[in-house]
C-alpha cells in the first residue's frame, strides 16, 4: 500500500491546465524525487499535497485512505509537511519559537508560552539527524543551510511522515547537499515518505529510489533510479534530446584586464568583516567562475562590486578607473551591469510594469527622455524590442514583473542588463530557480556577451555551471578568495574542498 | 471559516469597485445608526444631499469646505505614493497658515498681485520645512515618520495656540481692549483677500482653483517625468530603486518637501481665502489634516479622484453644519465621516487581499497557474 497516491488530478487555472490527469504514487520509507522543468506542474501537484489547492478533479489516498484536503492544516493534521524553497520563516524570532509556530497541539504552550521544551525537542531532532541549529539562534543569524536545517526540523517536530522537498539543494553547497541526503536516506530509512522536487538530475540519481517525471501538466514516467540515467531523465523531462551541462567552445579573445579588484575588505550586515582582502581580476571576454558555500562572501563581494555596499578599505578598478564605491550609480556609468541575486525585489520594481523595469537603469539616459519629461511611447517601444528579442513569455510590455516566471524574469533582467552594452557583468546566482531550458538560454547569453567582450563575474553555488561556463574559477570561503583555478583542469572534489576551507598546499 | 489570502493580480476594475462599495456599505451602516436614533434614514439622507449639493448656494458653500480637504488631501496622496506615511498635513497646514498670515501682515503695503505669490510661497516653505523633520529623520536615521509627522501636529497646534492666546506675537490682534480679553488674531490687509472666481454661476474660492491645477501638476509629475518614474519605483522596492543608482535620500526629502508643500499652501488658502486672519481656534478645530489622509485613501491616491473625493466629503461637513439643531446633532456628520473612513480602510483589504469562503466547489484563487 503506497504512503501518497494520487489518481487522475486534475487542477486548472484560467488559461492553463496545471494539473492534467496526473497520477503519482510514493512508497512509506521512500526517498521519491519528483522530476520537470518549471511550469511542468510539480509545485501545483505539491500545493494540492498540501492542500494549499483543492484538485478540479482527481483523488488523493494517503496510506490507502482517501482524503479531502480543504487547508493547509488539514495536510497537516494527516502528517504532510512541505519545506518550500522560499522558507516560511520568521527572522526576529529562534529557531525554537520558529519551530512551535502554526504547531497547534500546543506543546509550546496553548497560551503562555514555554520554549524550553521546544528547545530541547529541537536539539535532540536535530542531533538525530545531524542537522543541529543552536534552537535559541535566530533565524537571520543563521547562513541559509542552516534555516533550512530549521524548516526541516520543523517538519521532524510535527512528526511528518510525508516529506515533501521543494527544490533543497539551490543554496546548498555538494558537500552540504550530501549530508541534506543522508538526513533524507535516515529519514526514509524509519519509514517516513520524501518527495524530492527537482531539477537537478544528478542528484535525483544520487538520493532518490524512485523517479516520477511530469511535463506538461502530465506524468511522463514513473522509474527505478536504478534503470535511469541523466541523459534518459533530462530528455523525459524536456521531451528531447539536451546537452547536460558540457562546455561549449567560446569565440573571442581573452583581453585586458577590465575590472581588477585590490585587497577589497568591506562590512557585513551583521558588523565584523565580511571580506577579507579581496584580489581579483577580471578580463576582458572571460568569464570568472566564483564558486563558494553559499554566505562567504559572495552576495557581499557583488554589491561592493556593483556599488551598494561600500568598501572599508581597497580599490576596485574598471578599465583602470578607480570606483569611489557605495554608489551604485557610479558603477553603472562606469560600465558595471548586475544580474541580482534577488531577482524579484532587487532586480526589478516588482508591481511595476516589464517597460518600467527595462528602462530601471537607462531612464535618465536621452533615448527615453525630453528634458525633465519621459518619453512614455520610446519607453514601450523599448520595452517591446527586448520581449520580442530576448523571446520573454508576457502578453506585453504593460504587464507587471512579478506576474513573469522566474525564467522570463531573468530574461527581462539579463535583456535590460546588456542593453547598455557594459564592460563588465556581475552575475549572480543568475540561474537559480530556472528550469532547464531556461538555464540553458542564460548560459547561452552568459557565453554570447563574454564572446563580445565583456569581462564576466559569475556568482554561483552550482558547480556545474561553474565548470560549464568559467576559464577560471575562484572560490570564496569565509570572506577570503582560497584559491583560483583553472576551469578546464578543475575537479569538483578539488573545489568542494577549498570551498570547505580546506587548502592542501598551505600548511595550517 | 473565512481565510484571507493575497491578491498576486489586481483586476483594474477594483479599484473603482471597492471605493463605490465602501462607500455604499458605510451608508448602509449610517442607515443602522439612523434607526436606532430614531432618524428616518431615507429622510436624513435626503436632507443630507440637499444640504451639500441641492442648490447653488449649498454648492458653493461646498466649494468652502472642499477646499482646504483637497490640499491635505493631496499632500496624503503625495507622500503614500512613494510609501511615506506624511500623517502631518494637519500641523503642516499649521505651519503654512502661520508663514502665510505672517508674509501678508508684514507686507501689508503691497498689492493683491504681489500678496498672493508671496503668502503661496511662504505657506508652501512653511508646511515643507515642517515635514522636512519627519523626512529628515526618516531619510538618515530611519525612524518612522508615521509618528514624528502625528506628533509634530501636536506641537504644531501649541504652537499656533500659543501664539494667538498665550503670547502678545506679531500675529495677535493687541489694538483694542476688548482684543486683550478675547484673544484672536490680526486682520489681514485687505489685499491680502484672495480672490472669487465666478464660473457658471457658481463661485469658486482661489485656492479650490489653485488645488485644482496643483493636482494636475502632481499628476504629470508623477506619471510623466524621471521623478516621478523614480518614485513609483522607490515606492514598489526601495532595494530595486537603489540597485538602479537612485538617490532614495533626495527624493525622500522632496517628496516629504512637496507633500508638506502643498498642505501649507491649503494653510495660506485658510489665511487669504477664508478667515483673513490667522484664526488658531477655527484651524485647529476642523481636522483637515486628519480628513486628508482620508480622502487620499479614497481616492487610492490617484490626484484626479482626490478632487472629487475631497468635493463629496466637503459636501457632507458643509451638510452637517447646515443641518445642526436640536434634532440633527453635529455628532451625527462625524459618525458618518468615521463610517466612511472605516470602509475604506476595510475596503483597501479587499484589493489587496481577498476573501475565501469554505464553499464546496468553490472557484480557487486565479492567480496560482503560475505552478
Amino acid at each position: 500500500m503506497p504512503a501518497v497516491s494520487l489518481r487522475g488530478i486534475t487542477k486548472r487555472f484560467p488559461g492553463v491546465v496545471a494539473n492534467d490527469g496526473v497520477d503519482f504514487e510514493a512508497a512509506e520509507g521512500e526517498v521519491h524525487a519528483l522530476l520537470g522543468e518549471n511550469g511542468a506542474g510539480k509545485s501545483t501537484l505539491s500545493n494540492i499535497l498540501t492542500g494549499l489547492y483543492r484538485p478540479d478533479e482527481g483523488e488523493i489516498r494517503l496510506y490507502g485512505e482517501p482524503v479531502s484536503f480543504t487547508s493547509p492544516r488539514d495536510a497537516l493534521d494527516a502528517g504532510v509537511c512541505m519545506v518550500h524553497q522560499h522558507f516560511r520563516l520568521v527572522a526576529p524570532f529562534t529557531v525554537a519559537e520558529n519551530v512551535m509556530l502554526g504547531d497547534h497541539r500546543g506543546e509550546g504552550g496553548k497560551f503562555l508560552v514555554h520554549p524550553r521544551n521546544v528547545e530541547r525537542r529541537v536539539a535532540e531532532l536535530g542531533e538525530r539527524y545531524r542537522i543541529a541549529v543552536d534552537p535559541r539562534a535566530r533565524i537571520w543569524q543563521l547562513s541559509i543551510g542552516e534555516q533550512q536545517r530549521v524548516e526541516i526540523l520543523k517538519a521532524l517536530y510535527r512528526e511528518a511522515r510525508i516529506l515533501i522537498l521543494d527544490e533543497p539543494t539551490a543554496v546548498l553547497t555538494p558537500q552540504e547537499a550530501e549530508s541534506l541526503f543522508e538526513t533524507l536516506r535516515a529519514m526514509a530509512a524509519e519509514g517516513r515518505t520524501v518527495i524530492f522536487i527537482s531539477h537537478k538530475l544528478h542528484e535525483v540519481t544520487a538520493v532518490a529510489n524512485r523517479v516520477t517525471v511530469l511535463r506538461g501538466g502530465r506524468t511522463v514516467a514513473t522509474t527505478d533510479i536504478a534503470e535511469a540515467t541523466p541523459q534518459s531523465l533530462a530528455s523525459l523531462m524536456v521531451g528531447r534530446e539536451v546537452d547536460v551541462s558540457r562546455r561549449q567552445p567560446r569565440a573571442g579573445e581573452i583581453g585586458e584586464p577590465v575590472l581588477e579588484l585590490e585587497d577589497v575588505c568591506a562590512a557585513g550586515d551583521r558588523g565584523g568583516d565580511a571580506l577579507h582582502g579581496i584580489t581579483l581580476d577580471v578580463r576582458a571576454g572571460e568569464i570568472i567562475g566564483i564558486a563558494g558555500v553559499a554566505g562567504n562572501g559572495q552576495r557581499e563581494l557583488a554589491e561592493t562590486l556593483t556599488g551598494m555596499r561600500v568598501a572599508t578599505r581597497g580599490e576596485i578598478r574598471v578599465h583602470g578607473k578607480v570606483l569611489r564605491g557605495g554608489d551604485p550609480r557610479e558603477a553603472i556609468r562606469a560600465g558595471v551591469a548586475h544580474v541580482p541575486e534577488d531577482r524579484l525585489r532587487t532586480g526589478v520594481a516588482p508591481s511595476l510594469s516589464i517597460a518600467s523595469n527595462v528602462v530601471l537603469k537607462s531612464y535618465r539616459g536621452g533615448a527615453v527622455g525630453r528634458g525633465p519629461l519621459l518619453r512614455l511611447g520610446r519607453v514601450r517601444e523599448l520595452a517591446a524590442e527586448l520581449i520580442q528579442r530576448y523571446d520573454v513569455k508576457a502578453a506585453g510590455p504593460h504587464v507587471p514583473a512579478r506576474q513573469l516566471s522566474g525564467g522570463n524574469l531573468q530574461k527581462v533582467v539579463l535583456g535590460r542588463e546588456f542593453s547598455s552594452t557594459p564592460s563588465v557583468l556581475v552575475a549572480a546566482s543568475p540561474t537559480r530557480g530556472l528550469d532547464v531550458s531556461a538555464i540553458e538560454t542564460v548560459h547561452r547569453y552568459l557565453r554570447d556577451g563574454a564572446s563580445a567582450g565583456m569581462g564576466i563575474l559569475l556568482i554561483s553555488e552550482d558547480l556545474d555551471e561553474i565548470l560549464a561556463l568559467a576559464d577560471r574559477v575562484a572560490v570564496m570561503y569565509e570572506g577570503r578568495v582560497v584559491g583560483v583555478l583553472d576551469a578546464t583542469s578543475a575537479t569538483v572534489e578539488e573545489l568542494g574542498l577549498l570551498m570547505a576551507g580546506v587548502t592542501p598546499e598551505v600548511p595550517v | 471559516m473565512i481565510r484571507i489570502e493575497r491578491r498576486l493580480v489586481q483586476p483594474r476594475w477594483l479599484g473603482v469597485a471597492v471605493p463605490v462599495g465602501s462607500i455604499v456599505f458605510a451608508f448602509a451602516a449610517m442607515t443602522l445608526v439612523l434607526l436606532a436614533t430614531h432618524h428616518p434614514p431615507l429622510h436624513t439622507f435626503g436632507r443630507l444631499l440637499s444640504a451639500g449639493f441641492g442648490s447653488r448656494d449649498s454648492l458653493d458653500a461646498t466649494f468652502i469646505s472642499a477646499t482646504p480637504l483637497l490640499f491635505t488631501g493631496l499632500c496624503a496622496a503625495v507622500a503614500f505614493r512613494m510609501g511615506l506615511f506624511n500623517i502631518g498635513g494637519e500641523g503642516q497646514l499649521y505651519a503654512g497658515a502661520i508663514l502665510g498670515a505672517g508674509v501678508a501682515l508684514m507686507a501689508s503695503g503691497a498689492s493683491t498681485i504681489v500678496q498672493i505669490p508671496l503668502m503661496i510661497v511662504a505657506g508652501a516653505a512653511g508646511g515643507a520645512a515642517f515635514a522636512l523633520i519627519p523626512g529628515i529623520l526618516r531619510a538618515f536615521l530611519k525612524t518612522n515618520e508615521i509618528i514624528v509627522s502625528l506628533m509634530l501636529n501636536y506641537v504644531g497646534a501649541l504652537v499656533l495656540n500659543y501664539l494667538i492666546f498665550d503670547s502678545l506675537s506679531y500675529w495677535r490682534d493687541t489694538s483694542t481692549p476688548d482684543a486683550k480679553v478675547f484673544p484672536q488674531g490680526k486682520l489681514l490687509p485687505d489685499a491680502a483677500t484672495w480672490p472669487v472666481t465666478h464660473i457658471a454661476g457658481f463661485a469658486l474660492p482661489f485656492g479650490l482653483l489653485l488645488a485644482v491645477v496643483i493636482a494636475g501638476a502632481v499628476w504629470v509629475l508623477y506619471t510623466r517625468t524621471r521623478f516621478g518614474f523614480e518614485v513609483q519605483v522607490i515606492g514598489d522596492s526601495p532595494r530595486a530603486a537603489s540597485y538602479a543608482g537612485m538617490r532614495t535620500r533626495r527624493k525622500m526629502l522632496a517628496v516629504m518637501a512637496l507633500s508638506g508643500g502643498i498642505a501649507g499652501v491649503g494653510g495660506a488658502s485658510q489665511d487669504g481665502d477664508f478667515r483673513h486672519l490667522l484664526d488658531a481656534r477655527g484651524l485647529s478645530q476642523a481636522g483637515y489634516g486628519y480628513a486628508g489622509i482620508v480622502i487620499a485613501a479614497l481616492a487610492r491616491y490617484n490626484p484626479f479622484a482626490v478632487v472629487l473625493v475631497a468635493v463629496l466629503l466637503g459636501g457632507l461637513q458643509n451638510a452637517g453644519y447646515t443641518l445642526q439643531s436640536v434634532d440633527f446633532p453635529s455628532g451625527l456628520v462625524g459618525v458618518m465621516q468615521g463610517l466612511i473612513l472605516f470602509s475604506a480602510l476595510g475596503g483597501e483589504l479587499l484589493i489587496r487581499y481577498r476573501l475565501r469562503l469554505p464553499r464546496r466547489g468553490a472557484r480557487e484563487t486565479t492567480a496560482g497557474a503560475a505552478a
